[in-house]
């Protein structure tokens, strides 16, 4: 027989829920108290494309070693799904446990000797206690987060507190909440005592300020501080909420005493129309945004290339989802970077911004818009589900003081009519590729400008002469090369540079690669992208390591392919550690690909233990 | 076609009054083919721009892909322009008018750019009440690749092809006028008088002015049992009742007989003198009377031209967004930044 689990703030644990019965406030309020009492989470939504009736799954990772990325298994996990309930039970690491609803009983086959079962009557606790139907379904789900509490030996008020914080103003949902948490917690204690589990959660002092955030909100507020004032947008999961909180925060923080706006959020008719709003503002002079997924870049394409030629400023937020439309859009994944990347017909290539963590999702927006008005062309800001719809471990949201909006090189009235030689819209003056724009309506007759692709002159003069196009289109590699010193450099994240292993990952693979690193007993480096094009410390970092392999999720190692092109390196130089089933990456998925890949380039490495361990 | 002669002198020669000439409201050199009604339409757009006194540098063109969509070049050398992409014309004017709404706004686009590959983005252009001028230059053909036929070609017409139509062809007029633009008109490329006025009309109106214009192509669909040829335009237009633009700076004196004419006070202050024609035409803002006016003017095998309907109560996309008068792209840091107190106060509320 398996010992039972035993581990203090270090564990998984998984609620298996039915989509649309009002369990997400139950179970934030779990992951929201485990924060508040100072260890760290990682909780993540696993739901499915529906509104109601099909399985979701909660999963929060417990680690005060900060291992917050997904690691694999399940220690314990709450069944209150019947159609799932098989699967999920079967998800239990041997010696760990199973909490289900006993008010129907199990049936026979659930009888696994390696793990210990938790039946709590959370359908009836709840039916004895509230009449409201919806009520009691909802309420049901309060009762386990009750039940979990006494079984870690958690302060029931700490989450009564986080409760009053959930609820503000809602007297009657606090009161019938703390009454469930109540009946959950009375019922373990009374029939398992309060030492049956060996998983515990034990309150901690943070040793810094954090903040639990999805990042979609924090590149929504992003936003909002960078001084965007339109906001173009079609509905799509998984972004739909960075539109969802642009508008929340400009509501509160954008509008005058008169309740009159500064600013204008447009659901527009598709993703194409987003985009060309988008341009239309930022043409204009007005700092404008959309919010997407796969689907909606894919329509934008035509637009994209508009943009680059004509060099507008344009600032898109890509939050990465599984696969097509019908591919499975509530499922995470890393698969758009070279659609993003090259987006468009004719030579076109976009830097993109990897942040990894809310905080850096919040300064990515600044520096976007920054970038897109100084190299005036359009720049993507890309995240995926886990990071955008999870509540993410960060630290605060921060703004330099004195950091002020960089508008790019844009000559205004005074500078047009002071100006004596004859304005160029496309003229390199400064010999970095890229030239001074005008805004509509600045100087009476000075500075207007056609804008359209290319078939122009550096005066912005119609022309379909050969030599002004290859012109035009050099200018524009000299401008990519200005954009390489602009971007944010590569980090290093691991190790001291030296080693003969160097891992390279970007966004949300970054936590899990720590994690399997961790378990390695030879010296490994890691490098963290944060930005295409890249920074020449990459294709250092490549050139200095012996091995070197590139963690993503996605099936056909795009990153890889992009710095092979870029870098013109031998695509054998990198090996692909791969992930790209729709759930974030887990950390013993890389250990495993990295063990194969050691040992295929013949590298001796002690594998400390089973890092999953 | 004007019926009142207007009392105000025309500054047809000379300065205009912001003191500048008609030439400083033309464009490049036009590149299209000789006799090409687009290119009447530019120089109708001149003279409206012109007479009105509209300051050129204030002004923002756009245009989609097409021959049509390449006009906005040839008039107001001194307004910044933008030719966007095939069909998406609205959407980068949308962008632009919301970013600044103290510019005027002028939308050339062509049959096959709002027809067909434009016609999601025209409805809801439309339908949004943008403050803009969206002008459709109506050859029922799509001139730059060579004349196919487009979605306005008339059931039976017979372009150069030498094909007849056998599709039902779509009425822009009617469908602007169901998605909610609060100005509706149809032209003729070669009935100067009766554009300008109706261009003045339209700039003047703030929401969605909307002129269907017929434009022949007289390289691709200018043969004899054409529906958007000249001579068939010439032959088969009526007229929905005259009218004549006042500008807002003129005071004028007219003699009307009640009943006859239709007074309409635009958003700038100038007037609309509007000759009413037949018993039963309904109030200019009556959707229901414009729609079947429409539609027996095309069952008698006519085309009907003129100002169509027009709504100056409906509120622009601006008012119903409530945007701040200050337009958004003259908002600096200083009004757009939060702070950092509130940004303090939104992370302890993460926390
Ligand atoms: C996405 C895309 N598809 C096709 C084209 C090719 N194209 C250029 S102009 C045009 C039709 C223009 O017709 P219309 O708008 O009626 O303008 P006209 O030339 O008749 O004035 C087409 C199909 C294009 N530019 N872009
Ligand atoms: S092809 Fe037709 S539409 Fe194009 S310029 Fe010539 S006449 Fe005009
Ligand atoms: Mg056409």
């Amino acid at each position: 027989m398996t010992a039972p689990l035993s581990a203090v703030n270090e564990f998984v644990v998984c609620i298996a829920n039915v989509n649309g019965t009002g369990s997400a406030s139950a179970n934030a309020l779990f992951a929201k108290a485990v924060f508040a009492g100072g260890v760290p989470v990682a909780p993540k939504n696993i739901f499915p494309s529906n509104i109601q009736g099909l399985p979701t799954w909660f999963e929060v990772r417990i680690s005060e070693a900060g291992h917050l990325g997904r690691r694999g298994d399940i220690d314990i996990m709450v069944g209150v799904n019947a159609q799932s309930l098989e699967a999920d039970y079967a998800q239990v690491r041997p010696g760990g446990y199973f909490l289900y609803d006993s008010t129907k009983q199990l049936p026979q086959h659930f009888a696994r000797e390696d793990i210990t079962h938790y039946g709590v009557p959370l359908t009836a606790l709840s039916a004895d206690h509230f009449s409201d139907m919806r009520q009691r379904q909802l309420l049901s789900n309060t009762v386990y987060v009750g039940a979990l509490a006494a079984l870690f030996g958690m302060d029931l008020d700490r989450i009564k507190g986080q409760l009053a914080r959930q609820f503000a103003g809602k007297e009657r949902l606090i009161d019938a909440n703390a009454l469930a948490l109540d009946l959950g917690h009375d019922y373990v204690r009374q029939h398992y005592g309060s030492d049956s589990c060996g998983l515990k959660i034990r309150e901690l002092e943070p040793a810094s300020e954090r903040i639990l955030m999805t990042g979609n909100s924090a590149l929504g507020l992003g936003a909002v501080y960078a001084g965007a004032t339109v906001m173009a947008w079609y509905p799509i999961t998984p972004s739909t909420s960075v539109a969802e909180a642009f508008e929340a925060y400009c509501r509160r923080l954008r509008r005058t005493e008169d309740g009159e706006k500064r600013y204008a959020v447009i659901q527009a008719e598709d993703e194409l129309a987003a985009l060309g709003m988008v341009i239309g503002a930022n043409w204009n002079g007005a700092r404008g945004f959309t919010a997407t997924s796969g689907p909606g870049i894919s329509l934008m394409n035509e637009f994209f290339g508009l943009a680059y030629f004509a060099e507008v400023p344009a600032v898109v937020v890509n939050v990465q989802r599984a696969g097509p439309s019908t591919g499975m859009p509530t499922r995470t994944q890393q698969s758009d970077v070279l659609l993003s990347a090259y987006a468009s017909h004719g030579d076109t290539k976009h830097p993109l911004l990897f942040p990894s963590d809310p905080a850096e999702c919040f300064t990515a927006m600044a520096d976007a818009f920054d970038l897109a008005d100084r190299a005036q062309t359009p720049v993507l800001v890309m995240v995926d589900l886990d990071l955008g719809m999870n509540e993410y471990l960060s630290a605060p949201l921060a703004w330099p003081e004195g950091r002020s909006y960089d508008r790019g090189k844009v000559l205004d009235a005074d500078a047009l009519e002071n100006l004596s030689e004859r304005y160029g819209r496309y003229l390199d003056v400064d010999g970095d590729g890229i030239a001074w724009r005008t805004w509509p309506g600045s100087h009476p007759d000075k500075g207007a400008f056609f804008t359209r692709g290319t078939s122009r002159d550096r005066y912005a003069a119609y022309t379909e002469r050969s030599e002004a196009y290859s012109d035009n289109m050099e200018r524009l590699l000299r401008k990519w090369e200005t954009i390489k010193t602009l971007v944010p450099e590569a980090t290093l994240e691991h190790g001291d540079g030296e080693a003969e292993i160097g891992l390279i990952c970007y966004g949300t693979s970054l936590l899990s690669t720590l994690e399997a690193v961790r378990g390695f007993d030879v010296p490994i480096d890691v490098l963290r992208l944060r930005a295409f094009p890249f920074s020449p410390n990459v294709g250092e970092f490549i050139a200095r390591h012996r091995t070197v392999m590139l963690i993503e999720q996605n099936r056909d190692a795009q990153m890889r392919t992009l710095l092979v092109n870029e870098l013109e390196i031998a695509p054998g130089l990198i090996h692909p550690v791969l992930h790209y089933d729709g759930m974030p990456i887990p950390a013993n998925t890389i250990a495993e690909q990295m063990q194969r890949i050691l040992r295929r380039t013949g590298i001796q490495v002690l594998d400390k233990e089973d890092v999953a361990a | 076609m004007s019926f009142i002669a207007p009392n105000f002198r025309h500054p047809e020669q000379g300065a205009n009054g912001l003191g500048l000439r008609r030439s400083d409201y033309e464009g490049a050199l036009s590149t299209l083919c000789a006799g090409c009604g687009h290119d009447s339409v530019s120089a109708a757009i001149v003279q409206a721009c012109f007479e009105m006194d509209v300051e050129p540098h204030r002004v923002g063109k756009f245009s989609g892909i097409g021959c049509s969509s390449k006009t906005p070049n040839y008039f107001l050398n001194h307004s910044h322009g933008f030719n966007s992409v095939h069909g998406r014309m609205p959407s980068v004017a949308t962008g632009a008018i919301l970013g600044n709404r103290d510019l005027l706004y002028i939308g050339i686009s062509g049959d096959g750019d709002t027809a067909s590959i434009g016609m999601g983005q025209f409805i809801h252009a439309a339908r949004r009440n943008l403050d803009m001028l969206y002008l459709v230059e109506n050859n029922g053909c799509y001139g730059l690749t060579k004349g196919q036929d487009s979605a306005t070609a008339d059931l039976g017409s017979v372009s150069k092809t030498g094909v007849a139509t056998e599709l039902y062809g779509l009425d822009l007029c009617a469908l602007a006028l169901q998605s909610g633009a609060s100005l509706v008109g149809r032209s003729f490329s070669g009935d100067k008088s009766q554009l300008v006025q109706l261009l003045k009309t339209a700039i003047a109106h703030r929401g969605f002015a909307f002129l269907d214009v017929i434009s022949p192509c007289v390289t691709f669909n200018n043969t004899p049992a054409s529906t958007k040829s000249y001579d068939y335009a010439r032959e088969h237009i009526d007229v929905a009742g005259a009218l004549d633009f006042v500008p807002h700076q003129s005071a004028i004196e007219i003699d009307y007989a009640e009943g006859e004419v239709q007074k309409v006070h635009l958003h700038d202050g100038s007037e609309l003198l509007l000759e009413k024609v037949g018993k039963d035409a309904g109030a200019l803002d009556d959707k229901t009377a414009a729609l079947a006016a429409m539609n027996r003017a095309q069952d008698a095998g006519r085309m009907l031209t003129g100002l169509l309907y027009l709504d100056t109560e409906l509120p622009d996309l601006h008012t119903v967004n409530r945007t701040v008068a200050t337009p958004l792209n003259q908002l600096g840091q200083d009004e757009l930044f939060p702070g950092l107190d509130a940004l303090e106060q939104i992370n302890a509320e993460q926390s």
